[in-house]
Order: structure tokens, then sequence, then C-alpha cells
């Protein structure tokens, strides 16, 4: 069970980075990914936000949908949680760490919309969706920790890159958003050799 | 089609969405942030068109500058000086009264002035056109490229293209300074609102091949420099300009003038 939990956790991280391989949640690793500082805050955000998310989506389709044969609300219901949650980790911010959640702008509310977190959450459900109880909590979990840990390793990665890209002397038609998607790609390439790792 | 399903499905979405509303309501009194009152007040004298002149993100990051004693009140061009004044006055600090200021084009090669060297089919923007090699169909490489990037980037309706070049509308302008960052030529800049004599164009080209491309560009003869007497016009790199503080208004320099290129 914990050997599997384990691979489940690098599966999840690395080998199927949500990012990379899966291309969910594009928008925040090319809108905050600027400065390693503010990637780390906006990786360290999502990884609350889906594994918090993932555990009440779960608990939720445990308790509520599934025993009232109510699954196919799955997508609504999840909504209503994850754009909870968003406003929860935005207040909590604003009081504690106000530096962050001024860096982070519009992309902190836009978390709501990030692919990635009802993707996690929907995946859950249809992948371990038939498991018991306990065991589909667990799972459901320790999926979408590795997975969000995948964001903020790629988020962090990306930064560091576009850092060092600042001091390059890029192609004009290059500067901006292309060199950056070019990046993108061949991080993408990069990751790929995971692929057979599990 | 059993009702009671519907009936049910509703009752768990709304419930759901309700008590999650209700820990968010909990959850927002806790984590309260207090704002100093201030800021709501200057925000309220602000131009509130986020318009970036004053440097910040929008009208809010200035208005927080503000309070914090970052900014200037008189930050806010557009707010004027009546918006300046009562920004001061919440703050409890003196205000300077700057003379009120205006865009201003350098540049008249209209399209009957100006000799075309191409014909541009592409992206009607000038800030995406000057990537391109010529730059403008217009064989001045200096002048206005005339597709309008000034025209998009004022929030105030006061830039305008006419005959190819762009104007401004002094009574619209707010000097917030938008179209000068906008421009990719660098033509226009902020004049004092007053300023009666400006040199409009801005080539720094020898006087043979402004006369071979402008009817209305400086030739750089300097002519207007020998015939001021108030000492406001210099001729650097081939172009005149005029300093409006010393100018005193005499008009010695625009009559005399070869090309009329001052207004």
């Amino acid at each position: 069970m914990i050997g599997e939990l384990i691979l489940l956790l690098i599966g999840a991280s690395l080998v199927n980075n949500v990012i990379l391989s899966q291309f969910l949640g594009l928008c925040p690793f090319l809108g905050v990914s600027k400065k390693v500082e503010t990637a780390a805050g906006m990786g360290i955000a999502v990884v609350c936000v889906i594994t918090i998310a993932s555990a009440v989506c779960s608990g939720i389709y445990l308790l509520l949908l599934k025993p009232l044969d109510l699954t196919y609300l799955n997508t609504i219901v999840f909504i209503l949680v994850i754009a909870a949650l968003v406003q929860l980790v935005e207040m909590i911010l604003k009081k504690m760490i106000p530096s962050l959640y001024r860096a982070l702008g519009i992309y902190l509310p836009l978390i709501t919309t990030n692919c990635a977190v009802l993707g996690v959450a929907l995946l859950n459900v249809q992948d371990y969706g038939t498991y018991s109880a306990g065991k589909m909590m667990i799972y459901s979990i320790v999926n979408a920790f590795g997975t969000s840990s995948g964001f903020l390793v790629a988020i962090v990665l990306m930064a560091g890159v576009r850092e060092r890209i600042q001091n390059n002397d890029v192609t004009s038609s290059f500067r901006g958003q292309p060199i950056v998607l070019v990046t993108a790609g061949l991080m993408a390439i990069a990751f790929c050799g995971f692929a057979g790792v599990i | 089609m059993d009702v009671s399903l519907i009936l049910l499905a509703v009752v768990v979405v709304g419930g759901v969405g309700l008590v999650i509303g209700l820990l968010l309501g909990v959850a927002g009194n806790k984590f309260a942030v207090e704002t100093d009152e201030r800021v709501t007040q200057v925000r309220e004298y602000l131009a509130g068109s986020n318009c970036g002149g004053c440097g910040y993100a929008g009208c809010d990051a200035c208005a927080e500058a503000m309070v914090a004693g970052k900014a200037a009140p008189n930050a806010c061009a557009p707010a004027g000086v009546a918006g300046a004044k009562a920004i001061g006055e919440i703050l409890g600090v003196a205000v300077e009264e700057g003379a009120r200021k205006v865009a201003f084009v350098r540049c008249a090669g209209t399209c009957d002035k100006t000799v075309m060297k191409s014909e541009y089919y592409g992206i009607q923007d000038c800030q995406k056109a000057s990537m391109m090699p010529g730059t403008t169909a217009k064989a001045c490489s200096y002048g206005c490229m005339g597709l309008g990037s000034c025209v998009s980037a004022c929030k105030f309706g006061a830039m305008r293209i006419v005959e190819g070049v762009a104007q401004v509308d002094p009574e619209k302008c707010t000097a917030c300074g938008a179209c000068t960052r906008a421009c990719p030529k660098n033509l226009i800049v902020l004049v004092p609102a007053d300023a009666r004599h400006l040199v409009r164009c801005s080539s720094r080209e020898k006087g043979k091949a402004v006369k071979a491309v402008c009817e209305a560009g400086c030739i750089g003869c300097g002519i207007c420099q020998k015939n001021c007497e108030a000492g406001a016009v210099t001729v650097t790199n081939n172009l005149a300009s005029i300093d409006p503080e010393k100018c005193t208004g005499c008009g010695k320099c625009a009559e005399k003038c070869p090309v009329k290129v001052i207004s």
C-alpha cells in the first residue's frame, strides 16, 4: 500500500506532470513565472488549494453525491467548492502575506479557473470512485498533493529559466511570450524523459 | 421523470452552496483587513480611468501610494489641479501648483507635404509596424506613421489622425502621458498648455535630406535662433527647439522660418 502510494506520488508529480505532460493550468504557468519568488508563492497557493479542494470534493462525493446517485452534479458542486476555497486562500493571504497578495494580483482569484484544480478533483472521482471510502480519500489526497507539487516544480523551474532569459539578447520577434512558449515546449520534451520510469 | 430527483439535486447543490457561503462569511469576518479610509477618499478624486500615467498599476495602487506618501498628491494628471488640491487636503499636505500641460506632436508631415516611399499593408498599429524593415510608408524615418497607436492609447479621446499625422485636442488632453509612451518614434511630448511657439518636426537629418522627403520639415538653418531675442531657440543636430520658459511669444521665429515648421 505504502509503496503504491509513493509510486503514485512520483507518477503524479513528475511522470504525468500536470503542466508539462497533461497541459493543464497553463495560464498561471505563463502568467506568474517572471520571478522565482512569486512563482513559488503561486505554486504553494495552488498546492494548498488543490490538496484541500480534492479532499473536500472527494468527501462530498462519498457522503452526498454517490449515495444519492447524483454523480452527474460532480462538476457543478466541485466548482462551488473550489471557488470558495480560492476566496478563503485570498482572504488569508491578504491578511497574512500582503506582499505576496499584491504580487500575485489577478492570478490569485484566477486559481478558480485553473483547470488543473477541477481536473484533479474530477480525475480523482473518475479513477478512484470505485474504491472503498477510506482508500479513495487517501488516494485522492496523495494524488492531489503529487499533482500540485508537480505544478510547483514546473512553475519554479520555469521562473528560473525566465529570469535567465531576461539577461539574454533575444531576437525582437521572439521577445516576451513567444520565447516563453518555446521554453515551455522544450521543458515538456525534457519531462518526456520521465516517461517509463514507473 | 420523477420530480423528487430534481428537487433532491436542487437541495444538494443549494445546501452545499449555503454551507460554503456561511463558512466564507465567518472567515471573511475573521480575516478582515483594515484599510485606511483615506485611500477610499483619495481614490474618489482620481480620474478612475486606470490610464497608468502616474506610473502605478492603476488608480487603486496610486491612491495607496499617495496615502503612504510615496506619490505626490498631484501625481494624477487627469485629476487636474482641483483634484490634486482636494487630495492634498485629505492628506494634509501642501500641493505645488504646476502649469497645465498638454501633449504635443512634433511632426507636421501631412500626406500632401511629405513624400511616400512605399505602401504599408499590415497591422494598423505604429508599434507593430515599427518592427518592420523600413518601418513607415513615409520617406521621412522620423515622422508620424499615422497608424494611430497614440489614438488607441488615449483613454480620453483627445488624439486623432488627420491627414496622416496625429493631432491633439488640447481641450480633452489631460497630460496623462499614455500617448508619449505609445509612440514608437517618440514624437509626442508634454508641453505647457500656454506654450505659444513650438517646432513641429523631429527630423535630425541635414537640411538637404529633409527637403527631399518633406516640405514641412525643419532644415536646421538656424534663422529662428538668430532672430530670437530671448534666446529661447536653439538648433542642435539640425533641429530647432524652443524653450517654453524663455519664450516671450514675440513670434519672430515663426515669421522668419523658411519652411513654416514653427507653429
